[in-house]
């Protein structure tokens, strides 16, 4: 009846686990009760959880992925402690088999529901925005999307209590992935929570592919373009040709697990360096969704806080075209000790070192736009100052690592681990933190505490360079990644500073989350009454904050590059019609709910091989596609007075 | 309604229409890829029989190019049920798209006792890489052309009750794309998988 799962799967002698998992039941149960206690629940479905407007969906996919940060986080507070304690005769308080679950869980989370989530909710909030449109091309799709990359997050968690997760670290490697040596429903969980959140991620990479192409305002070039809006179009070109490989290469190890297939196993014809390559032809374009909409967030805030137009727009633009081909044509340097031969090592080598040309004309064109600026020390504005030194370190020991001798050294040491956070947290999270600031006020109609903010920066700031610097060294002196237990008394003091850089960063954090409760219950001396509180320059900035549900009474008619900044000199700013239209916008819907909750059982159901569960949950879903594909019953019209009413008001509010 | 606002209801139409279709041709470009991966483990491991047996001792070319015919007749037959719609005749895109259905299930037929027969025989997608990549590949193509033929049934449901209108023909549209984009896999499939691999 139940599959695999029984009592014993739960492991409730571990207080570790136990504690956290009970703390995690303990704040949804907080939560719940409170929107109980405030009579919330009507209003939690009908304006948010079943909405299709782009700008609320941004804003669950950040709420979540803040979520799911701090979760990660909490990750890497255990794996640096236990580094800093396990040293010698000390094994530390997290057993190896514990200790391999948790890097797992922080890659898969950081990685699939923090860092591109985040990305995603920027994109969802800002690009509709830019480009003029009242929404994405397929609202109700992107509702589907948010819900499966919800039902992954679910999954992940619930990981920790039922059964366990993946000990394989993120990437999941056969053989070691294979049944003959992860028995458990760890690696099922990993499978199933990719595959579902996966799907989700390639439907918004259609979804708002489609929408830039086809729903820009009148006018507007693709030449003239905000640069964010030409980053988030090169990363959907990344996620629609680079996520089928991943569904694929995913697939074929779950019919490995449950049909005793031999795509990567060790027997019968199976090649495990297959997955190797596949996933890589997914992952490496994957570091790249993950850093073009960070360059796009640096490339705006830049050009706003220093009032000038973006240095080099075109070559900037070129520059993400190019990266967005060559990311396609790197995958082999994930793995040159795979022994492929000088030739191919060599080919791959050279393609990788040529990413730094295009890199590096993004650092100069951003460069060359502060030169004679006045550049304004924003929070934004420090975090991409932050970004521009940490990334060029990060690029540089990237060129060190994509030198198969050097790599051949390097390869799977503390090095690449610093690596790749030098770029992905100096790209990625610095760039999500620039950008979540700077648009927060479109977002919520409030400005963050500049203070609050400033702290939090200088916390990070400081803690990261103190948490990965000693990791570079410790490359070097041969500390391979993914140990939980060491003998070498040369390497002890470095994981200890690299442990107090981690808590450096958590009062970073705490800072952070410090400055969204300030910020909220000051919100009434913060208010951006003006909708534009940065003097910015593209066209979100044009409505009002937080923008109406139709973004724009009248759609904007564009003739250049940065239309606003353009349209406030030439004196077209705050221009009302005479009369109002009534608009036309999809409906909520709820369907996107109950999509997510029938796959939450299939995924479930599959991972504990519960088939009659697995039976409904696809049931359900195409049951649920079908009745929404009947219903014509799907828009309705904002009446002109309504559209009318909300437009005088915010006029009213912008003459006080 | 003024047929000033008509004009525009048109035209947003036409531009909803549009819009759907270009949205799924560029589905249709991941599924491509998707085709591509499985396509590409099919190379790699083609050759990997692991002493058992190979491609020319399994495939019997004669089925598998009725089920080639079913398939290929098929796409005709749904061209037929478009050219019916812009007709607007309900009748004939009716009869058109049962015909295709009957063409499609013979070949998800065919080839499910192609399998079956394989699998009773002890080749199943157990026995070597060889046939673990032949049967994803080539029931990854069959599993679309069976989520294809349950479109086709919502769809011709919907359109015998609400008649040709924006919503059903446009979805006809993108059907006609997803059907004719499966014929062109299943031409690969039929030349690499079977084609090459018995001769």
């Amino acid at each position: 009846m139940l599959g695999k799962l029984t009592l014993s799967q739960i492991p409730y002698t571990n207080p570790i686990i136990m504690g956290a998992f009970g703390f995690m039941i303990l704040a949804v149960v907080a939560l719940f009760a409170l929107i109980t206690f405030l009579h919330k629940w009507k209003w939690l479905w009908y304006e948010w959880l079943t909405s299709v407007d782009h700008k609320k969906i941004g804003v669950m996919y950040i709420i979540v992925a803040l979520v799911m940060g701090l979760r990660g986080f909490a990750d890497v507070v255990m794996m640096r402690s236990q580094l800093a304690l396990s040293f010698g005769s000390s094994q530390g308080y997290l057993p190896p088999e514990h200790y391999d679950q948790v890097f797992s869980a922080h890659g898969v989370i950081m990685i699939f529901f923090m860092a591109m989530p985040f990305l995603i909710g920027l994109i969802n909030i800002a690009v509709p925005l830019q480009i003029g449109a009242r929404d994405v091309a397929f609202p109700f799709m992107n509702s589907v999307s948010f819900w499966l990359f919800v039902v992954g997050v679910i999954l992940v968690n619930l990981s920790l209590a039922i059964g366990e997760f993946a000990q394989t670290g993120w990437v999941a490697y056969p053989p070691l992935s294979e049944l003959n040596y992860s028995p458990g429903v760890g690696v099922d969980y990993y499978i199933w929570s990719l595959e579902i959140a996966g799907v989700g991620t390639l439907l918004t990479g259609i979804n708002f592919f489609v929408t830039i192409i086809r729903m820009r305002a009148p006018g507007m070039k693709l030449m003239q373009m905000p640069v964010f809006t030409w980053a988030a179009l090169c990363t959907m070109v990344l996620i629609i040709a680079a996520f089928p490989i991943l569904t694929v290469v995913l697939a074929l190890l779950s019919l490995d697990r449950y049909l005793g297939m031999h795509f990567f196993t060790n027997t019968l014809g199976g090649n495990a360096m297959m997955y190797v390559n596949l996933f890589w032809a997914w992952g490496h374009p994957e570091v790249y969704i993950l850093v073009l909409p960070a360059f796009g967030i640096f490339s705006e805030v830049i050009a706003t806080f220093t009032g000038k137009r973006l240095f080099g727009y075109t070559s900037m633009i070129y520059a993400t075209v190019v990266i967005t081909v060559l990311s396609f044509l790197v995958w082999l340097h994930h793995f040159f000790t795979m022994g492929s031969g000088a030739d191919v090592n060599a080919f791959f080598s050279l393609t990788t070192m040529v990413i730094a040309i295009p890199t590096g004309v993004k650092i100069f064109n951003w460069l060359f736009t502060i030169y004679r600026g006045r550049l304004r020390f924003t929070t934004p504005v420090l975090w991409t100052l932050a970004f521009m030194v940490t990334f060029t370190i990060g690029g540089m020991s990237g060129v060190m690592l994509s030198l198969p001798g050097a790599d051949y050294v390097l390869h799977n040491s503390q090095f690449l681990i610093a690596h790749f956070h030098n770029t992905i947290i100096g790209g990625t999270v610095f760039g999500a933190f620039a950008g979540f600031a700077y648009w927060f006020p479109k977002a919520y109609g409030f400005k963050l505490n500049e203070k609050l903010g400033k702290r939090a920066f200088w916390c990070w700031f400081v803690g990261f360079y103190l948490t990965f610097v000693p990791l570079y060294i410790l490359g070097f002196m041969g500390m391979t990644r993914r140990v939980n237990h060491y003998d070498n008394p040369t390497w002890h003091p470095l994981l200890i500073v690299a442990a107090a850089g981690v808590f450096l960063t958590l009062i970073g954090i705490l800072l952070q989350v410090t400055q969204v409760v300030v910020s909220f219950l000051q919100r009434k001396q913060n208010l951006d009454l003006t909708g534009d509180p940065w003097d910015g320059r593209t066209l979100e900035w044009s409505t009002s904050s937080p923008p109406p549900s139709y973004n724009f009474a009248t759609i904007p008619v564009v003739t250049g590059r940065d239309a606003f900044w353009e349209m406030k000199h030439n004196g077209a700013v705050n221009h009302r019609p005479t009369e109002y239209r009534s608009i036309h916008m999809p409906k909520n819907t709820g369907a996107g709910v109950f999509i997510g909750l029938f796959n939450l059982a299939l995924g479930f159901a599959l991972i504990w091989h519960i088939w009659w569960l697995a039976i409904l949950g696809l049931l359900g879903i195409v049951v649920t596609l079908i009745l929404r594909t009947s219903s014509d019953n799907i828009h309705y019209y904002v009446p002109a007075e309504d559209v009318a009413r909300i437009e005088n008001e915010r006029a009213e509010r912008l003459a006080r | 309604m003024s047929s000033y606002s008509a004009r525009i209801e048109e035209h947003e139409h036409d531009d909803v229409t549009s819009v759907r279709v270009f949205g799924f041709w560029i589905y249709i470009m991941s599924d491509c890829i998707l085709f591509a991966s499985l396509f590409a483990t099919y190379a790699v491991l083609h050759n990997n029989f692991a002493g058992g047996p190979t491609g020319r001792d399994l495939f019997e070319l004669p089925g598998v190019l009725v089920e080639t015919f079913c398939l290929l007749i098929s796409s005709f037959t749904y061209g037929l049920a478009m050219l019916a719609r812009n007709r607007g005749s309900k009748s004939g895109v009716i009869g058109c798209l049962a015909v295709t259905f009957v063409l499609g299930a013979s070949f998800v037929g065919l080839e499910v006792t192609e399998f079956h027969k394989l699998i009773l025989a002890g080749h199943g997608p157990q026995q070597s890489a060889f046939l673990s990549s032949f049967f994803t590949l080539v029931s990854t193509h069959g599993l679309h052309v069976t989520c294809g033929l349950i479109w086709m049934v919502v769809l011709t449901a919907q359109i015998a009750k609400k008649g040709l209108t924006v919503a059903t023909s446009t979805r006809m549209m993108c059907l006609s794309l997803f059907w004719h984009f499966l014929d062109i896999v299943w031409i690969c499939v039929f030349t690499i998988v079977y084609l090459m691999g018995a001769m």
